[in-house]
């Protein structure tokens, strides 16, 4: 193992895959801070450009992207509200507050250091761990994936309803809702489209993010303009703040990235489960560890609130790279841009790719670790400088909220109907804000619904239409069980409340 | 009898629950599917219930944890016009190209929430987004639609 670490680390050390690697980082920060466009579609631009490479340069310069994808999707999540992922949601639960509240230097630079850490973590675990737990992802089959995502889905309303747990079950329903608009995946039956052509191939989950995150935060700021507590909130928005994190601040994040790592690269190795679920899990959890004054800050700008879904996410990029590397199967969406490159490459990544050719394995993974290094000492000094976004006036500020939004709807699909459906989801949500509704289980339910029927189909068919498969199988069992004492425990918090 | 806020959205949930329902149960599947553990409708018809059931209980069991707004405080002026402003450049977007709508979206949307630095609200929207579009479409190589611009010969 010595031996490929180091041939992966002489390659990537060259001087143009270090150049090569900022050059990506850089473009990949401001391409992943534009809401809408993530690490897939900043990937998938690269490919292109990598093809007159070599093929380590070409994954060096994807692995540069990547990460400062997610880290300007992080960025645009704290500092706009505006995710431009699912796996950055969870972070704009406490990072965006924490921007509000004038620390927006600060909350970037602990999700700098958490993602780093994270994925320092993560990429020990992955050179050490990668065959074996390649063997614990299969060991997964459909009835445990569907019971894993009901555990997402509940824990995701446990923990960000605030207390008010229906709403953010109805929330998750709608979510599923939505994402059963067009053609079925097996039988090709459109549903809820009502003959109308621009809905057969589903909504596109930008639009849903666009539209539930960006653009009616951006209404909802207008909306309560009037608002004197609101009002102060906007004068707090104009304060960057230091990027210095505290010692009490750096204690709490060096409790928080362990376990967060360890959830989120485990979670990651899952295929399809990937880094929104870690994130949301990761979030859930952290809330569950902390001490009941900690507890009561989730939500407002706690430290572990942030550190642990930025920890998590980037821990699951990692943990995402073990089904693709020693499997040659994709378990998230990133991967599987990553998979057509390598392809491109001639590289047809598996089992066979670890044992004959470990030297393309070990410089992918220490590209992926270089490109963090760089993100870290390139784009941490530039932090204070990104952070002036939030020194934009609020009458500047909305429309170019709402003009990106509308730009990443019309790049995708050049359609009016997109934008109208934009505008009318993000007026109702909106309104659903304004009563606490929650926004994130609706992201997170729609995101998972079609691997969620796929799971329940395959599960029913397998078991004949009966619902065993619920506890037939240990794993699954565990899980549900898992699911139920989340449920009952919201139920006794309402009692204990009452009482 | 006055029905809280809360309560009257769960109402509006609960009949979108019921008709997607009625239209998860119409839903066409192929005729060797029909009794099939597992069709098209399937899925949707648990949702349907699944929501049903939710926005039931909240309508029935009482709140304790009430969402209080003061509607006083809302700009619902300065949000309609925006929301106008939004259907109006989704609707001529394609008509007259992105490189106009959206900077004429811009500049009105700048002027009905107050602001009226014309310098500023100019640079900010034609040649901001001019700058955009060649960050997107000059640089990045990501195509964007513009009719006009073709025609008159500014993009390929």
């Amino acid at each position: 193992m010595i031996e490929g670490i180091l041939i992966g680390l002489s390659t990537a050390l060259s001087l143009t895959n270090i150049l090569m690697v900022m050059v990506g980082c850089f473009a990949g920060t401001i391409i992943g801070m534009l809401p809408g466009l993530g690490p897939m579609t900043a990937i998938a631009l690269m490919i292109p450009i990598t093809y007159g490479f070599d093929p380590s340069t070409g994954l060096i310069l994807m692995a540069g992207v990547y990460y400062g994808a997610v880290f300007g999707g992080s960025t645009s999540s704290i500092l706009l509200n505006a995710p431009g992922i699912p796996g950055t949601v969870a972070t704009a639960f406490d990072g965006y507050p924490m921007a509000q509240q004038g620390k927006a230097g600060k909350a970037l630079a602990i999700a700098a250091y958490s993602s780093f850490a994270g994925g320092t973590i993560s990429a020990i675990f992955l050179l050490v761990a990668a065959p074996s737990l390649s063997k614990v992802s299969l060991a997964f089959r459909s009835p445990d994936y569907f019971a894993l995502m009901i555990l997402g889905l509940t824990a995701i309303s446990a923990f960000s309803s605030k207390g008010q747990f229906l709403k953010a079950m109805m929330m998750v329903v709608l979510g599923l809702m939505l994402a059963t608009v067009g053609q079925d995946s097996l039988s090709d039956i459109t549903r809820f489209t009502f003959n109308n052509m621009n809905l057969t191939d589903g909504i596109s989950f930008v639009l849903i993010v666009m539209a539930t995150f960006a653009m009616s935060e951006a209404l909802t700021i207008i909306f309560r303009g009037k608002d004197p507590n609101r009002a102060a909130k906007q004068i707090s928005l104009t304060e960057l703040g230091s990027i210095k994190v505290n010692k009490e601040e750096t204690i709490k994040m060096a409790k928080t990235i362990p376990r967060s790592s360890i959830l989120g690269f485990l979670i990651g190795v899952l295929p399809g489960a990937g880094a929104t679920i870690a994130s949301f899990l990761a979030y859930g959890m952290e809330r569950n560890y902390v001490n009941e004054e900690e507890k009561q800050k989730f939500g407002k700008g706690s430290v572990h609130g942030l550190s642990a879904p930025e920890t998590a996410n980037n821990a699951a990029c990692s943990g995402s790279f073990v089904p693709l590397l020693t499997l040659g199967i994709p378990g998230s969406g990133t991967t599987a841009v990553m998979l057509g490159a390598l392809l491109g490459f001639g590289i047809q990544p598996g089992p066979r790719l670890y044992q004959t050719n470990p030297e393309i394995f070990w410089s992918v993974i220490m590209s992926m670790y270089i490109g963090m290094v760089v993100l870290l000492i390139l784009n941490l000094p530039l932090i204070p400088y990104i952070a002036r976004i939030l020194a934009v006036p609020r009458n500047y500020l909305i429309p170019l909220i709402l003009f990106f939004s509308v730009t990443g709807i019309y790049l995708m699909s050049f359609n009016n109907f997109d934008i109208f459906l934009m505008i009318g989801i993000a007026v109702v949500a909106t309104f659903l804000r304004l009563y606490d509704f929650p926004m994130p289980p609706l992201i997170l339910a729609f995101v998972l619904g079609g691997l969620m029927e796929e799971t329940l189909r395959r599960s029913l068919l397998i078991s004949d239409g009966s619902p065993n498969f619920l506890w037939d199988r240990p794993i699954t069992l565990i899980i549900l069980l898992i699911t139920i004492t989340i449920v009952g425990w919201q139920i006794f918090s309402t009692f204990r409340k009452k009482s | 009898m006055r029905i809280s806020p809360t309560k009257f959205i769960s109402l509006l949930f609960l009949v979108l629950s019921v008709f997607y329902l009625y239209t998860a149960y119409n839903i066409q599947v192929f005729a060797f599917d029909e009794n099939a553990p597992f069709n098209a409708r399937t899925f949707p018809i648990y949702l349907g219930w699944a929501g049903i059931i939710l926005s039931s209980l909240k309508i029935i069991l009482p709140e304790k944890v009430t969402t209080e707004v003061n509607h006083k405080h809302l700009d619902y002026k300065s949000i309609i016009y925006l929301i106008i402003i939004s259907l109006i450049y989704a609707a001529v977007i394609l008509k007259i190209g992105y490189f106009i709508s959206t900077s004429l979206f811009l500049f009105a949307s700048y002027y009905f929430l107050g602001e009226r630095r014309w310098g500023l609200m100019f640079i900010l929207s034609f040649p901001f987004v001019a700058a955009f579009m060649y960050l997107l479409h000059g640089l990045l190589n990501i195509y964007l639609r513009d009719p006009f611009l073709k025609y008159i010969g500014v993009m390929g």
